[in-house]
This record gives C-alpha cells, sequence and structure tokens, in this order.
C-alpha cells in the first residue's frame, strides 16, 4: 500500500495538499483532518507505518514561528477538534480539544462567566498552538502562562501512542506532568488533542491606566506598580520605534477596579490616564498587519529579570541603532517578556549584528533572545542562542520521537546545520 | 570496576575520599536515623549516608553512582508523607541538610537563589523585611526544605489562588542522574524541563540549587471561621463562595470528628457543637478583600453557618488556624493510630465524595476524619484504628485504599500533594494506562537511562530504557551521521 492509500484507509478525511498548505514554506504532500483523539492516533499510526514527517497545524497564526520543517509529508489540521469536552462552572475547569480557537472558547466559557486567563496574542489561535507555542499575552502577570492554566493533556505521540497526562482537577501530582514538557515544544514531541485548563471568573469590573512618556521615565514607574500591593492584572509596554515615545499600560481587574485605577495612574506619574478600554495594541504582537496575520518580518522575543526590564528597551533601542535599525518593541514590561519587531526588508546581516549584540547584553543580565520569526534568507540566524539543557532537550527529542518525523528541526538545529 | 550492590563497599571507600569521614555516615547505628520519612511504615536502612556540602560534591557523588550502577536517594528533612525519600539498602542516600545557605536575596528582581536543604519558612522569613514571601507554604513550612517541596511540587493551604512550587520555580541546578550539572531555567526556550522536573520525586536528578520567584506581602488578609451544623452545609457555603466568582487564598474544612481531635490537642476553642467548620482566607488590594469578604460572610450565612468570627490581625489569625494546623498530629489524642490520606476530587464532587467516605466507615467500623482543602477538592480523610485490636489494621488500610478509589471514580487524582512515592505506586495503574506509564518511563529514560535515581519510585513496574515501547526503527540516519540535530 503507498502512504497515500494507508492514510485514505484510516477513514479519517484526509487530502492532497494544495498551495495553501505549505508550513513555513514547505509544501506538504497531504493534509488530515481528524475530528476526535482516536482518529489522530490512527493517521499518526499510518504516518507512522510509512516514514512520513508530521506537522500538526491549529489556526496558523503561528506557523512561521521557528525553524521550518526540515521534512514535512503530512499536516495534522487540528481544527475540527474544536469541541468543548467538559465544562462543569462549579470546578472552574474546561476540557477542550486542541483546535477549539480562542474566541469560541472564550464565547463559550463566557456565557458561564468564566474565562481562561490567557491572552492569544493572535486572533484565530487554537488552544493546541498557544500550548505548543507557549505563548502568552498580558494577563501573564497575573495568571501564568499556558503552562501554569494547564491541569490536563492528551497527546499523540509519533507511534500513534495515545497519552494522557494531569486529569482535570487542579491539584494533582501523580506521575509526570507531560503537559509541562509539551508546552513550548512547537509540535516535535507529538500532537496534542486535549487539554484541561483550570477557569477564572470573569472580572466584575476592569480598567486601563495608560501612560506616555518621550523618556525612560514611565518605564521606571514600572517596577514601582509591579511591587505596589494594588496587585495589577497586566503591565504592557509600548514603544513604536528606537526615538518614539514609550507607553506603559496597566491592566486592574476587580469590583473596586475603579478606586485602584486611581491609585495605579498616581504611581504611573502625571500622564496617565484611566480607560473603560485597552489601547487599540493590547494583547497583539508587534509587526502584525492585521489581527490574525502572522508577523512578515522578524519578530524577536526578549525575556529578562525584573531589574532589566527597565533598561531592556533602552538596550534593544541601542543595539539597533548600531545596526542601522528601527525595532518597535510591545510585550509585559513586569513580567519582562518583551517583543521587538523589525521590518521585513531589514538586511539580513544587519539582522544578525542586532540580535548578537542585544543577546550579549540581554545575556549578562540573566536575559534570554529569541528568534520566533525571520524571512527565508537570514537563515543563517542563531534563533534559539545557546540554552544550558538543550542536551537533555535533545534526549527527550529521541525519546519521543526516534525517528525524528514530528515537525523535525523546528525547535533548534539549524544553527547546527549552519555551523557545519 | 565492580558494579551493583557488591560495589557498596567499594564506593563507599570512594565516597570517603570525596566528603571525608565528616561528610560520610556508615555506623549501622547512625544509619539508622535515616531509615525513614514522614511515612514511617516503610523502612529501609540505607547503604551508606553522605552529607554534601556543594553541588561539585553532589555530583561527584552521583557519578560515583552512575559509574559503579549504585541506585542513590536524595533527602531533605524527611517530612514527605510518601515514601518519597525511603532509602535503598543497596544505595547511597545524599541528604542535603549541609546546603542550606541562602545564597542570594535579590529583591530588586523578586526572587531568591537557595540551596535545595533551606527550610520553605526561612525563605519567607529571609525576604519579610522588605515586604515580600515566598508563597507555596505546605503545612510542614517550618521544617521541609526547598529541595523535598521541588520534589513533590508540595502546595499548601494557600494554593488555591497562589499556585504551587511549580508556579513559583524561576530556575533549577540540577545534578543529573549521569553527574553532570545542568541548569533549567524558565526563561529557556523549548520543553518545559523545568515543569517537568518539578514533582517528578526525585527520580530525574538532584536539585542542587533553586531560584525561587518571591511574592509581594498581600495589602490586607482576612481570616473567617465559620461554624456549620454539618460537613454538608459547609459545602454548600465553599460551592456558592465559588460560585459567586470569589477566588479565596484558601477555603479549608474540618468535620466534627477533626475538631474534636484538635480540641483534645491544642484547646483551639471552636465554636461548640460544630459539625463541621470552614476557614475562609481572602488575600489582596484592601478595597477587594473587603468588599469579597462582605460576599464570604452572605454566603455563610445564608448556607447555614451559626457563629463567625473573624480575624485580620496575626495573632488572631493564627488562633483561627492553630486547629486546622495541629489537626494531623492532634488526631493522636483520639485514637491509637491512623493512616493519613491523600486524594483529589473535582470540587463539585465532595459531596457525593464524602457520604461515600462516610459509607465506607460505617461498613468497615473504621472512624475517618475529615480535614480538607475544600477549595481545591484536595482530601485528607484520617483513617483512625486501633492497632491493638486484631485486622484493625488491614480493615483501616481497606478503606484508605478504598477512598483512593472512590476520588478516581469521580475523576479525581490519588495525590493532591504528598506524591506517590512508595505507598501509591500501586495506584498508578489505576489512574492511568499501560502506555501513559510508558509514555511517562520515555521522560525518565531521558533523563535517567540507568534508572538509578531515587529507584521503584512513583511507577510500579519501572521498564528498562532499552525496552521502551512503541514503534523503534533506530536513529535518524542523519542524526547518526552528526550532520543534523533534529528536534
Amino acid at each position: 500500500m503507498t502512504p497515500g492509500e494507508s492514510l485514505v484507509t484510516t477513514g479519517v478525511a484526509v487530502r492532497p495538499a494544495e498551495p495553501g498548505d505549505e508550513v513555513a514554506g514547505v509544501a506538504p504532500r497531504w493534509v488530515a483532518t481528524p475530528e476526535t483523539t482516536g482518529e489522530a492516533a490512527l493517521v499518526m499510526r499510518a504516518a507512522a507505518d510509512h516514514g512520513l514527517a508530521v506537522t500538526p497545524v491549529g489556526g496558523g497564526t503561528k506557523l512561521s514561528w521557528g525553524h521550518p520543517p526540515a521534512r514535512c509529508d503530512l499536516v495534522l489540521d487540528t481544527r475540527r477538534l474544536a469541541r468543548v469536552l467538559e465544562h462543569e462552572a462549579g470546578d472552574l475547569v474546561a476540557r477542550v480539544q486542541a483546535g477549539i480557537t480562542a474566541d469560541a472558547l472564550a464565547a463559550a466559557l463566557g456565557a458561564a462567566g468564566q474565562r481562561l486567563a490567557l491572552d492569544f496574542t493572535t486572533g484565530g489561535s487554537t488552544v493546541g498552538g498557544a500550548l505548543a507555542t507557549a505563548a502568552a499575552g498580558p494577563g501573564r502577570l497575573r495568571h501564568g502562562t499556558a503552562r501554569d492554566l494547564l491541569i490536563g493533556v492528551t497527546v499523540v505521540l509519533a507511534d500513534g501512542t495515545v497519552a494522557r497526562a494531569g486529569g482535570k482537577v487542579v491539584k494533582n501530582v501523580a506521575g509526570y506532568d507531560l503537559g509541562k514538557l509539551f508546552t513550548g515544544s512547537l509540535g516535535t514531541l507529538g500532537l496534542i488533542t486535549e487539554a484541561t485548563f483550570r477557569l477564572h471568573p470573569l472580572p466584575t469590573a476592569r480598567a486601563w491606566i495608560t501612560a506616555t512618556s518621550p523618556g525612560p521615565g514611565v518605564v521606571a514607574a514600572v517596577a514601582r506598580l509591579a511591587t505596589s500591593p494594588l496587585e495589577p492584572s497586566a503591565i504592557e509596554l509600548d514603544s513604536p520605534g528606537v526615538r518614539a515615545p514609550v507607553t506603559v499600560a496597566a491592566l486592574v481587574e476587580g469590583v473596586a477596579a475603579g478606586e485602584r485605577a486611581e491609585d495605579a495612574a498616581r504611581l504611573l506619574g502625571d500622564t496617565a490616564r484611566i480607560s473603560a478600554d485597552p489601547p487599540a495594541w493590547w494583547g497583539r504582537l508587534p509587526g502584525q498587519a492585521a489581527p490574525g496575520a502572522g508577523p512578515a518580518g522578524y519578530l524577536l522575543e526578549l525575556r529578562v529579570p525584573p531589574a532589566a526590564a527597565v533598561t531592556a528597551p533602552a538596550a534593544a533601542g541601542r543595539a539597533a541603532g548600531a545596526a542601522g535599525l528601527d525595532a518597535h518593541i510591545r510585550g509585559s514590561a513586569a513580567t519582562c517578556v518583551l517583543y521587538a519587531a523589525l521590518p521585513p526588508d531589514t538586511p539580513p546581516g544587519a539582522a544578525e549584528i542586532f540580535v548578537t549584540s542585544l543577546r550579549t547584553e540581554l545575556s549578562a543580565a540573566g536575559g534570554r533572545l529569541v528568534v520566533w520569526t525571520a524571512p527565508p534568507e537570514a537563515a543563517r540566524i542563531d534563533r534559539f542562542g545557546p540554552v544550558g539543557s538543550a542536551a537533555l532537550m535533545r534526549r527527550v527529542k529521541e525519546r519521543f520521537d526516534p525517528e525524528g518525523r514530528m515537525s523535525p528541526g523546528r525547535l533548534t538545529g539549524g544553527a547546527a546545520r549552519a555551523g557545519a | 570496576m565492580t558494579t551493583g550492590p557488591a560495589a557498596l563497599p567499594g564506593l563507599t571507600a570512594r565516597l570517603l575520599e570525596l566528603l571525608g569521614p565528616g561528610g560520610v555516615i556508615t555506623d549501622p547505628v547512625r544509619l539508622r536515623t535515616y531509615e525513614c520519612d514522614g511515612l514511617t511504615y516503610h523502612r529501609a536502612t540505607p547503604g551508606v549516608v553522605v552529607l554534601p556540602e556543594t553541588a561539585a560534591q553532589v555530583a561527584a557523588v552521583v557519578r560515583a553512582c552512575h559509574e559503579t550502577g549504585t541506585p542513590f536517594v536524595a533527602r531533605g528533612s524527611g517530612t514527605g508523607l510518601s515514601g518519597g525519600a525511603l532509602p535503598r539498602t543497596d544505595g547511597v542516600l545524599i541528604v542535603t541538610s549541609r546546603m542550606r545557605r541562602i545564597l542570594e536575596l535579590d529583591i530588586p528582581n523578586r526572587r531568591a537563589v537557595v540551596e535545595p536543604g533551606v527550610t520553605n519558612l526561612a525563605i519567607s522569613e529571609a525576604a519579610r523585611p522588605y515586604g515580600y514571601y515566598y508563597a507555596p507554604d505546605p503545612s510542614s513550612q517550618q521544617i521541609c526544605t526547598i529541595g523535598g517541596n521541588v520534589a513533590e511540587n508540595s502546595g499548601g493551604a494557600h494554593c488555591l489562588k497562589h499556585g504551587f512550587t511549580v508556579n513559583h520555580v524561576l530556575a533549577i541546578e540540577l545534578v543529573t542522574p549521569e553527574g553532570d550539572i545542568v541548569t533549567l531555567d524558565a526563561m529557556d526556550p523549548g520543553y518545559d524541563l523545568l515543569g517537568a522536573f518539578i514533582g517528578s520525586e526525585g527520580t530525574l536528578g538532584i536539585a542542587t540549587k533553586v531560584t525561587v520567584r518571591l511574592s509581594r506581602e498581600p495589602e490586607t488578609v482576612t481570616t473567617l471561621l465559620a461554624a456549620f451544623p454539618d460537613v454538608e452545609s459547609g459545602g454548600v457555603a465553599v460551592s456558592a463562595v465559588i460560585g459567586a466568582g470569589v477566588l479565596p487564598a484558601a477555603i479549608e474544612m474540618m468535620d466534627a470528628l477533626a475538631i474534636e481531635a484538635a480540641e483534645a490537642a491544642v484547646r483551639c476553642d471552636y465554636p461548640p457543637g460544630a459539625g463541621a467548620v470552614l476557614i475562609v482566607e481572602l488575600d489582596g488590594p484592601a478595597a477587594e478583600v473587603a468588599h469579597e469578604f462582605a460576599q464570604v460572610e452572605r454566603l455563610c450565612r445564608e448556607s447555614g453557618a451559626f457563629e463567625m468570627r473573624v480575624a485580620d490581625d496575626p495573632a488572631r489569625r493564627a488562633a483561627i488556624w492553630k486547629g486546622r494546623k495541629s489537626a494531623f498530629a492532634a488526631v493522636g489524642r483520639i485514637s491509637p493510630a491512623y493512616l493519613v490520606q491523600d486524594g483529589v476530587v473535582p470540587r463539585t464532587a465532595l459531596p457525593a465524595v464524602l457520604a461515600g467516605i462516610e459509607e465506607l466507615s460505617a461498613r468497615y467500623g473504621i472512624r475517618v476524619a475529615n480535614v480538607f482543602h475544600a477549595g481545591d477538592g484536595n482530601l485528607h480523610p484520617l483513617v483512625l484504628f486501633d492497632d491493638a485490636e486484631e485486622g484493625a489494621a488491614e480493615r483501616a488500610e481497606i478503606v484508605s485504599g478504598e477512598i483512593l478509589d472512590l476520588c478516581l471514580r469521580y475523576g479525581g487524582s490519588i495525590t493532591g500533594e504528598h506524591g506517590v512515592g512508595v505507598d501509591k505506586s500501586r495506584y498508578m495503574p489505576k489512574m492511568f494506562t499501560a502506555e501513559e506509564l510508558d509514555t511517562m518511563q520515555l521522560v525518565r529514560c531521558a533523563f535517567d537511562p540507568a534508572g538509578l535515581s531515587n529507584p521503584g519510585k512513583i511507577f510500579p513496574t519501572p521498564r528498562l530504557c532499552g525496552e521502551a515501547p512503541g514503534v523503534r526503527k533506530g536513529v535518524h540516519p542523519l542524526v547518526a551521521s552528526g550532520e543534523a540535530d533534529l528536534f
């Protein structure tokens, strides 16, 4: 039987790939759209029988993240895995299929006055994609990231094995937490088909406090707010260019949001304004043409310890200036995860200088720099930089996917190949 | 080189070279000090005990174990309740009690870097003058170590709102089971190995340095003690509070038998006639807490609370918590022996599961006192028995086990915070399929292919890593040739 025949005999919806199915420029041969974990397992087993390389795809909003896959025969499209399987409001827990979009999930949970306190930084994102990329938005200050909200997971391994870990209770220490392992794995360990999350009640009231200043003054105020007993839910920063003014916006949630917003405004200084709605850029990655569109150019993630958060935007500005570039910086000022976008027409050489010099500076402060997206001509750029646990990660990969068929090469490896 | 159990004498000589006589215990009497952890009915005298002072020493010891095929177990204060630090008679017990320095208190970065033997409470005490604390607070926090907290992913009464160890650890330096020193950092891109390591009960290596997040002390803490005629009405109040969208820092419940024990032990002076007491603690911005507290009081009253006490200063708060915190030890006053169980159920299943426990208690003639984290469904039934009575211990074991079955039937877990250890490994196949257990073994095999790090814990029948299940067709040729590094 040919691989195509094998896939068809699974009975799962499989079609030949068409233009538009490419994963970061790599064209697959088939696209499968399972509706259940069992169906996904059948497809994965058929793929294993023929040594096919598989890439899971959700809403496709972060398909350009990481290196392009080294091989991709079969795209496993999760968008028909889109149901809420269980939602017990009294338990503040929901079990959902991985292909459900952020909007659909918010609508389903909102009906019960609840939410998954995870911001999806691009419209149309799926739960599975958010887990695989470990992406998070402003709410990470108060509620943590996907890993902190995930309490159970069902995965299908490269050989078709179905494994579930965790459960549907918030407090649980039985066995290894495979959900954490798969968070941030970029589809390289297997396919996430279901996820169980702890939920939070929708806040009674919300208020945003926004302040803009030309210099670093308003950035310095971030630390005052972050360490105040006001417990803001988020503190975000937006700096559209190296010489542009910086805006800081904070969110307070709760019955007394209005009252607390006034205290927060005092901490953010004279330019602070209170509003019932977020600024237009809130919760969106910089460099996006429109909500839902992936970044067209370079998207960098800067992670630093809190004390360096005040200086990181300026450091990025300096590094950009030295490379003759401009950078748009935006992100979570208090949790110190910032994104920097460079335009698509940035010369790869200049981008590389920028990445290298900024990474060196951030590393000295205990930080990291990750290049999530870059145009194909910038393949030489070291996307992930040094990772202390890379050898252990490689061993985990070899155990879970010994044939190297799951999104091979997406997470790392490009640098090793380029350097060889 | 000798390997296996016969290697121990030779290995001990090498350990003496590495750590000196002061760092190695071989005297049989002193070895017995370490024969169990907080779960005293599993006992094994360790082959040899070492007391390293540095990560380099831990790495040297582990490397020596790896080279000789000798199993090793790490131990902090030994407060674990699942036999997770039970030693091996044929192995090395690595005790971290001499690694208890707070290396760095980094207030601008809101973190502390500590050695694994530092106690949980010591971190908060060091940070308190600056207005910070370390949030996860297991009941044993005065004595338990952060290394043990990492191994067990410890929580505590306040994890309902503030989360567990895994939510508050930023980085861990560990010694891998092969003796390498590696740092797992929350900032690293890629697999969340830090998250997988925390709660792995010492089976993936030994933490030698832990960077924890420090949290700002809340503006206000208010504690309510509410007395109910019975557990059912207390349960209604818990559901009402959660249903109203209030997320308390803690919601704890004790039933009549637990209250009786606490009164006998510490005279906590809880309201007379209470069939259940609920402790609800709220923390956060004063304006929010004031509003939520009014809601909680109203909901408790509507659910049948007949007496309520409020504390907003540390002394009165301590008085309210006194009974709850002493409950485990206190049952010793009303029963010659007892088992502490640790199961979890979805919160909405609490009434049904508590009724089920009562039924088990009646059927087997075994009293069960209930103390639990009501907010997150984590039950700690104390199964009381008289060890002088023939067959009572066996019946208590049966009741204790059937309570876990009950938890699983309602979609819960066999452990919420005490861990699987040796004690519950036999229940793992009830909670997970063979495929799921095999998948977890893939993680184990990646970290510890020789299976030497705390063997015999968590998993009932560990496989050899060479026998890992599934389709295996060898290493990819490109990887084998060194041309690619795919993952």
